[in-house]
């Protein structure tokens, strides 16, 4: 009976206090419409130097090919590779394309031609994205001149069939439509984790937890009484997020709604209890930030957030196993982006309840009201 | 008869590591009444007290309170106490009724009750306008005031009050004693520690404490004959100087 | 003099005595270079391939295999109908599948043309295309050979030969290394720092300093003191780890990286004294300190890059001073150019160390 007045307390603390309520509208607006622009390992702009060493008009065409792409801009065309890889070295440029001199001539005499490509790498995929987009524009131009030539088109010569691949789920490729769902699941760990994890060690730093710790409160109570408030803010985060998500990129689930929300409490109860723990075994409230803090990046990075799990070696694949971010990371993207439904999910399910029940437990052991 | 005896200490003892904070004291209070438990700083009244409260769990000896044990049923005991912290630990971005609310709600007190014994409070005590300004605006001497009817709010058997008055003037230190009369009037034991020696003297019975052990325990006229004293100060004077331990 | 030394050692006693802290600002570093040295990795891996072979003769056989021992591919699923294809990328066992349809052959031989069908996971677009890239090459590498047994040869061939600049390998690595230190200095400066302050503000204990004869100023810059000092621990765990484990070639200049990383905290110092003047709790310190932590991380440049950013989220990002110190600690510990390229990135630290400063330290006058 107790429990509904605590509640009652938590709401009130939450909402008086100065900034959290701003926070709560301000952190989903930002986090929905401004990261999922900026999120994005899309590979656009990239700046180019070119050194043609045969100044033909088949080697001018192809520069003015790769100037047309929408990946491309020209930096200059510069007299030698070295006076090129200095706009690399300062960063003015990231790729260099050197055409060898007799690049005509070779091309119509032995069929053949020769040119080279040099991309800044420090970003590996940025390096490798961007020069294979530079080898497929140079492939299009041969065929382009082959055609020209009337050679018939590449079509028959060398495929003997038609292997245009279909993408599925996320048919424009839109870079977007991966990171909304998976940003989703960070303001829910942002807020939901942190929020308890400084909650009860405020309450021990300000001494009103002594005046609880007095009375007959149950722990299971005084637990519930903190998670609870927590897991509703985390439903009213998701919620406001799915309709912003829907407002300005009108990005809805293709999947089940219901699941989405089922995983939702399930992982806010996860780390909402995480939190209480910290904060249970925190004495000031910069030890439980930091700690919070500590385990939040590690869960962030390893849910494959930035970086795709299945490209981890198998040991870091394994450990992904007792991340619960990984599991609600995974399951918004599959809910979002495809039509698929608890049944397809079930394992991640349970493996989420049965962390929510440990830690829940964990929760309530560790809460000391004597010591 | 031990019926009558609402607390019970016997060889009560709580180490930290090697210090021993409070060492092998006993006593007993009696139903009814309001009992000093006297001490210079880092005597270890605290420490007692949260051991006697049931928020610190006694290293040796035991204690019933209300007839309860305070190690095994300390649950029990909670629910027959009320309790106020050396430090204001009332919830500060709450209001007055909100902080009485919570607190009677704790305790199983239903909503119509709570709003009735709000009401009868805040009017005894002359807070009703404030009724919905947040703790944490009002004055120190208000605090207190508030932080004593919000422990004795659920009617406890027992209220535990640690240096309630720390800090306030003599006139609200004055008033304070009025509601720790009135408590005591309707039936509430009262154990407070204090080191102010004029508050002393209102208590039924002072016990002082010096090194962590119990070194006088007797009314203050006893006491007074015993050490040959004008006044509990002198008492007070003569036991804290046999003290190993200080503050700094 | 005696009395800042006196502050200071106070300082520290507070910090050392909270083991865990200590524990987990000393740790936090090492972990993060191990998961980025060795866990994470935008390379394309892994890619779990369903084949659904409706015709099953000797061609489909031939490219069957051709899949299956790739080393790009793992071939997780044989399919018997396309539905089977779907229910596995809905459950996620799958990334890529290859459906051929019952009459490849026959098409083939009539058309010259027969339609394989290569269904990709478009969720994370970069993987996709990779994906449909190689199966796309494996395809056409046994188209060709078919062509070429039937005598003919291709005319009009550019050959492109690539070359990785700086990291051959492709090391994710190199990208995040930069964007970690950006993300560890900013994290215990401003955020701990600025948590650190507050907390003295709130129990009360700074009116006592400050009431002490020592001026405000030389208070609060023994309080800076020990987590400069923690700081510069961790740069030097991220630089030998950098090193000797992950084999980072630190091509630069060090003096000058050593110089530009000391700006950089120096500037993350003036951003957690910032914060700490303009708000009264910890939980208000720490959720504004959050909120630099996160622009940092996508801003920086460490996991997205700054050019894909539409036009006003890259003039947006100029105002991150991590972005600056991730961009010169890139070209000095990874490419390994000359002074002269930082000097746009160390004169624009100097001017936000330079105002922060004064900001930080005008309004925390304004507020005693």
């Amino acid at each position: 009976m107790a429990l509904k007045y605590l509640i009652e307390k938590e709401f009130k603390q939450m909402m008086r206090n100065k900034i959290l309520p701003i926070i709560f509208l301000i952190l989903p607006i930002a986090i929905i419409n401004v990261i999922p622009r900026i999120a994005t390992q899309e590979i656009k702009n990239l700046k180019f130097s070119v050194v043609d060493n045969d100044h033909s008009p088949l080697s001018q065409r192809l520069v003015l090919k790769i100037t047309a792409s929408m990946y491309f801009n020209l930096v200059g065309v510069f007299p030698s590779y070295e006076k090129a890889l200095a706009t690399i070295e300062s960063c003015e440029a990231d790729i260099i394309v050197e055409i060898e001199p007799d690049f005509e001539k070779n091309l119509v005499t032995t069929g053949t031609a020769n040119v080279f490509i040099a991309g800044n790498a420090v970003n590996g995929m940025k390096g490798a994205m961007g020069t294979s987009y530079l080898v497929q524009i140079i492939a299009d131009y041969a065929a382009q001149l082959r055609d020209e030539e009337g050679l018939n088109g590449t079509q028959t010569l060398v495929a003997g069939y038609n292997v245009a691949p279909r993408f599925l789920y996320n048919s424009t490729l839109d870079y977007k439509l991966y990171m909304i769902p998976a940003l989703m699941a960070m303001l829910l760990v942002l807020l939901v984790a942190f929020l308890p994890a400084l909650n009860i060690v405020g309450e021990k730093e300000k001494g009103t937890i002594e005046q609880i710790n007095v009375t007959p409160v149950g722990r299971t109570e005084f637990i519930l009484s903190k998670l609870i408030p927590y897991a509703a803010v985390g439903i009213f985060l998701l919620s406001f997020a799915m309709l912003l998500s829907k407002a300005i990129h009108g990005f809805v689930p293709a999947g089940s709604i219901g699941a989405i929300y089922v995983f939702a409490i399930a992982f806010c109860l996860v780390v909402a209890s995480l939190g209480l723990i910290i904060s249970n075994y925190s004495n000031t409230t910069q030890q439980a930030a930091l700690t919070m803090f500590f385990f939040i990046m590690i869960f962030m990075l390893m849910s494959g957030l930035l970086t795709p799990v299945a490209s981890m070696p198998q040991w870091a694949q394994t450990l992904t196993l007792i991340n619960p971010m990984r599991y609600f990371m995974e399951t918004m993207r599959t809910l979002y982006l495809k039509d698929a439904g608890l049944g397809e999910l079930l394992p991640q399910l349970w493996r989420l309840c049965l962390m929510a029940t440990v830690l829940w437990v964990w929760a309530i052991v560790s809460y000391r009201k004597k010591s | 008869m031990k019926d009558n005896y609402v607390i019970v200490a016997e060889g009560l003892t709580k180490r930290f590591g090697e210090f021993t904070a409070t060492d092998h004291i006993t006593f007993n209070v009696k139903e009814g009444e309001i009992f000093g438990f006297l001490g210079a700083n880092g005597a270890g009244k605290t420490t007692a007290m949260r051991m006697l409260c049931g928020l610190s769990i006694p290293s040796e000896g035991r204690a019933q309170v209300a007839g309860y044990d305070v190690a095994t049923e300390s649950e029990q005991v909670k629910r027959n106490i009320g309790y106020m912290s050396q430090k204001f630990s009332l919830y500060n971005d709450l209001s007055i009724s909100e902080n009485l609310k919570l607190f009677g709600g704790i305790y199983g007190m239903g909503r119509k009750q709570i709003k009735e014994k709000t009401h009868t409070l805040l009017t005894e005590l002359d807070l009703i306008k404030e009724k919905d300004t947040l703790v944490k605006l009002l004055p120190l001497g208000w605090k207190q005031k508030l932080a004593f009817s919000l422990a004795i709010f659920h009617e406890p058997k027992i209220v535990f009050l640690d240096e309630p008055t720390g800090g306030v003037d003599p006139i609200t230190r004055r008033q304070f004693w009025e509601l720790i009369y009135k408590a005591a009037d309707n039936g509430i034991t009262v154990f407070v520690t204090t080191h102010y020696m004029d508050e002393a003297e209102y208590c039924d019975r002072v016990s002082i404490m010096v090194d962590g052990q119990i070194k006088a325990l007797d009314t203050p006229n006893a006491l007074k004959a015993q050490f040959r004293a004008n006044s509990l100060y002198d008492v007070f004077l003569s036991l804290a100087r046999t003290a190993t331990r200080s503050d700094s | 003099m005696k009395q800042f030394q006196i502050f200071v050692q106070k300082e520290f006693k507070h910090i050392a005595r909270d083991t865990r802290t200590m524990m987990i600002l000393v740790v936090m570093p090492v972990i993060l270079m191990v998961l980025f040295g060795f866990a994470l990795t935008t390379e394309v891996k892994n890619s779990r391939l369903a084949i659904c072979d409706m015709a099953k003769d000797e061609i489909t056989g031939k490219i069957h295999d051709r899949f299956a021992g790739n080393r790009y591919f793992t071939l997780t699923a044989e399919c018997s109908s396309v539905e089977q294809v779907y229910e596995a990328f809905r459950k996620g066992e799958i990334d890529i599948a290859l459906v051929i349809g019952s009459e490849f052959s026959q098409e083939l031989g009539h058309t010259g043309a027969g339609s394989i069908q290569l269904l990709i996971d478009g969720s994370e677009p970069n993987q996709a295309s990779t994906r449909a890239g190689y199966a796309q090459q494996i395809l056409m590498g046994f188209a060709q050979e078919m062509a070429e047994k039937n005598g003919r040869s291709i005319p009009y061939n550019i050959v492109s030969t690539t070359r990785m600049l700086y990291n051959p390998q492709l090391k994710s690595e190199y990208n995040f290394v930069p964007g970690v230190m950006g993300m560890i200095l900013l994290l215990i400066c401003a955020m701990m720092t600025s948590i650190a302050i507050v907390k003295e503000k709130e129990t009360g204990t700074m009116e006592v300093l400050l009431a002490s004869p020592l001026p405000p100023f030389v208070i609060i810059m023994a309080k800076l003191v020990p987590y400069f000092a923690i700081s510069c621990v961790n740069l030097t765990t991220i630089l030998l780890l950098g090193h000797y484990l992950l084999g980072l070639p630190f091509a630069g200049s060090m003096p000058v990286f050593l110089g530009l990383s000391l700006l950089y905290i120096l500037v993350s110092l003036a951003l957690g004294l910032l914060i700490s003047t303009l708000v009264s709790n910890q939980l208000a310190a720490m959720i504004i300190s959050l909120l630099l932590i996160i622009p940092t991380i996508y801003f920086s440049g460490m996991a997205f890059p700054i050019e894909s950013m539409p036009t006003v989220f890259q003039r947006v990002s100029t105002v991150i001073p991590a972005r600056w110190y991730v961009s010169a600690v890139r070209k000095l510990m990874i490419q390994g150019v000359a002074v002269k390229y930082v000097i746009q990135e160390t004169a624009i630290l100097s001017i936000m160390a330079l105002v922060l400063i004064t900001l930080s330290l005008s309004t925390f006058k304004k507020r005693l």
